[in-house]
């Protein structure tokens, strides 16, 4: 009797099997979690040992890194700087964000502002398909059709920073389009039903209510596509020419801070200056990534 | 009267500009997929996708390549999808509203938003130098694992937040554990949504190459595909070996040029690339839809 009673407690004091269930679901979930957690730092970590090495190892100057162009690390530490790089990156990424903005405002108006429904569809699926074209087909079609034409166009060799901006213009437009449409409508339909009441043109409505009121979600939806620009290396590569020069026009080869790593860095020996210089590259990526996620965060809570 | 007239004739002119943009950026596309379709398309034979390729001859193939990156694509999948089923299960079942899940977001939006490069250079510090793969199709696949994870769990998650509370309530109404809800309830009925959010995230795979280049490599070391033995080093199954993808290939026949007829190979593998994309985007959401009314009795 004394027996049964004490199995008895001494059941209840155990967790059961469902509680046992929900400890196994728990654990390995956060697992998951946590492993996520672990890959980010250690990425961070990563890029952040390897790219430091050539200022803490081989001393280069971080001014020079960044304000120099000269560009030779073979020649030695005085000759790290980025600043072509760094400026042709920015150059051929805001130039393509530009020419995308208004393609993809239109897009994105006319398929939430114009109410015609299978047409809507139809751009629907067209968007899709050109954020699912892989990167080295857009290259591939700037070194085939864009390349060859500027350089009927311009002459020159054709490869160029201009090369740069039209593939990387396509390549943005379905970023920044997509998420545009999420901003245009997330606005009230109220907002466009008491403006039409108050006797404003459908363009008045639009650029006056809509676009004003859909302002944060837009620029969220800008910034994504020059993160994209920024940091996409491939199709870039493929056109840009990849000569270390401070660009001087928009026909001229120049280099972005993705196609130097991508073109050089299986020329290099690991650990020595020349290999360490492009790991600096690589951290200057990254901190960017970092940055462009900050904006999109300050971005985000003015509108929350 | 006359500000009237204005605000008409710019309300005409908005409309026609609208009309404009998006007209050529319809016929940007069709022209992308006429071109790259209309070029390619011809040459691809069945010699093409069975022949070898060749370095600096013409009439090569991409036999290997198209292996390659279908072998990359299921080895990434099989490692990506339980971490990210974990993690997105986690997220919209068990994360409350603390540091941990803020930063959990945070992890993952950065994760997101690097440059698939940042990722294949990490991949490669780690694996091909520190852990001393080489230039292998394991390390290729981890690294493709890493480039996969945000956007996979983004869309298990939202497969998983479409299901409705009630079906949770359910399940625990039953006196099952939360994680039995989870795995029995929940699980089945977002099914559908987690096949789309697996197939949408293969085409993003296939296609990827700038993380590939540093860790699977850029060459093909020459395989036996009778050898059924993953560990023999010949074995086409073996995933130490180097690999060079379909995407990788168009790159690289048109940086180095060795080969005569770069130029229609890399059509012809772009024309093969965009086709098996087009159709993992189309059948993302007939494939789940299927699984759907073959799991439910929906008819």
């Amino acid at each position: 009797m004394s027996d049964k009673k004490h199995t008895h407690t001494h059941q209840l004091q155990q967790a059961s099997r469902e509680t046992r269930h929900e400890w196994y679901g728990k654990t390995i979930t956060l697992a998951s979690v946590v492993g996520i957690i672990i890959l980010v730092v250690a990425i961070i970590y990563f890029i952040g040992q390897r790219g430091l090495a050539a200022f803490t190892t081989d001393h280069v100057k971080v001014t020079d890194f960044l304000f120099s162009a000269d560009w030779n690390p073979l020649d030695g530490k005085q000759y790290v700087g980025a600043a072509a790089m760094i400026v042709t990156s920015f150059l051929v990424m805001i130039l393509a964000t530009l020419l995308a903005v208004p393609f993809a405002l239109a897009l994105g108006i006319f398929m939430t502002e114009f109410t015609k429904k299978r047409l809507t569809k139809y751009l629907q699926i067209m968007i899709e398909l050109l954020a699912g074209i892989p990167s080295v087909v857009y290259g591939f079609l700037g070194v085939t059709i864009i390349v060859p034409a500027i350089r009927t166009i311009f002459g020159g060799a054709g490869f160029g920073i201009l090369a740069g901006i039209l593939v990387l213009f396509v390549m943005v437009l379905p970023t920044i389009t997509s998420l545009t449409i999420d901003a245009l409508k997330g606005v009230p339909a109220q907002y466009r039903q008491a403006s039409l009441a108050l006797g404003a043109t459908w363009w008045q409505t639009t650029s006056k209510v809509i676009l004003r009121a859909a302002t944060p979600g837009i620029l969220t939806a800008i910034i994504f596509g020059m993160a994209r620009a920024f940091g996409e290396a491939l199709a870039v590569q493929m056109v840009i020419g990849n000569a270390v020069l401070m660009p001087h026009n928009l026909i001229s080869p120049a280099a972005t801070l993705t196609s130097q790593l991508t073109s050089q860095l299986g020329n290099t020996v690991n650990g020595t200056l020349a290999n360490n210089a492009l790991w600096s590259l690589a951290l200057f990526l990254l901190l960017m990534s970092l940055a462009f996620n900050l904006v999109v965060r300050i971005i985000g809570k003015r509108k929350g | 009267m006359k500000r009237k007239n204005n605000a008409k004739l710019q309300n005409k002119i908005a409309m026609i500009t609208i009309y404009c943009l998006v007209g050529t950026v319809c016929l940007i596309l069709l022209g992308i997929l006429g071109y790259i379709l209309g070029t390619g398309l011809p040459h691809v034979s069945w010699h093409f996708l069975t022949s070898e390729s060749s370095s600096f001859q013409a009439h090569g193939g991409v036999r290997d390549q198209l292996f390659n990156s279908l072998y990359l694509l299921v080895l990434t999948l099989i490692i990506s999808v339980p971490i990210a089923l974990g993690a997105a299960i986690y997220l919209t079942e068990y994360a409350r509203d603390n540091w941990l899940t803020n930063l959990l977001r945070t992890m993952i939006e950065v994760l997101s938003s690097l440059p698939s490069i940042v990722v294949g250079l990490f991949g490669y510090s780690l694996f091909v130098i520190k852990f001393e793969l080489s230039f292998s199709i394991l390390a290729g696949a981890l690294t493709l694992t890493f480039f996969n994870l945000p956007l996979l769990t983004r869309n298990i998650e939202e497969a998983l937040r479409t299901v409705p509370a009630t079906q949770r309530e359910a399940g625990l109404a039953l006196g099952l554990s939360y994680w039995k809800t989870v795995y029995g309830v929940v699980l089945p009925s977002a099914l559908p949504g987690i096949i789309t959010g697996i197939v949408l995230s293969a085409g993003r795979i296939f296609g990827e190459a700038a993380a590939l280049i540093y860790t699977a490599g850029q060459s093909n070391a020459t395989v036996s595909y009778t050898d059924w033995n993953p560990f023999s080093p010949t074995s086409f199954l073996n995933v130490m070996r180097p690999a060079e993808t379909l995407a990788v290939h168009i790159w690289k026949v048109n940086s180095e040029g060795l080969i005569p007829d770069a130029t229609l190979v890399a059509s012809a593998t772009a024309a093969i690339l965009v086709i098996v994309v087009l159709i993992f985007n189309v059948s993302a959401r007939a494939l789940g839809n299927f699984i759907y009314k073959k799991i439910t009795s929906a008819r």
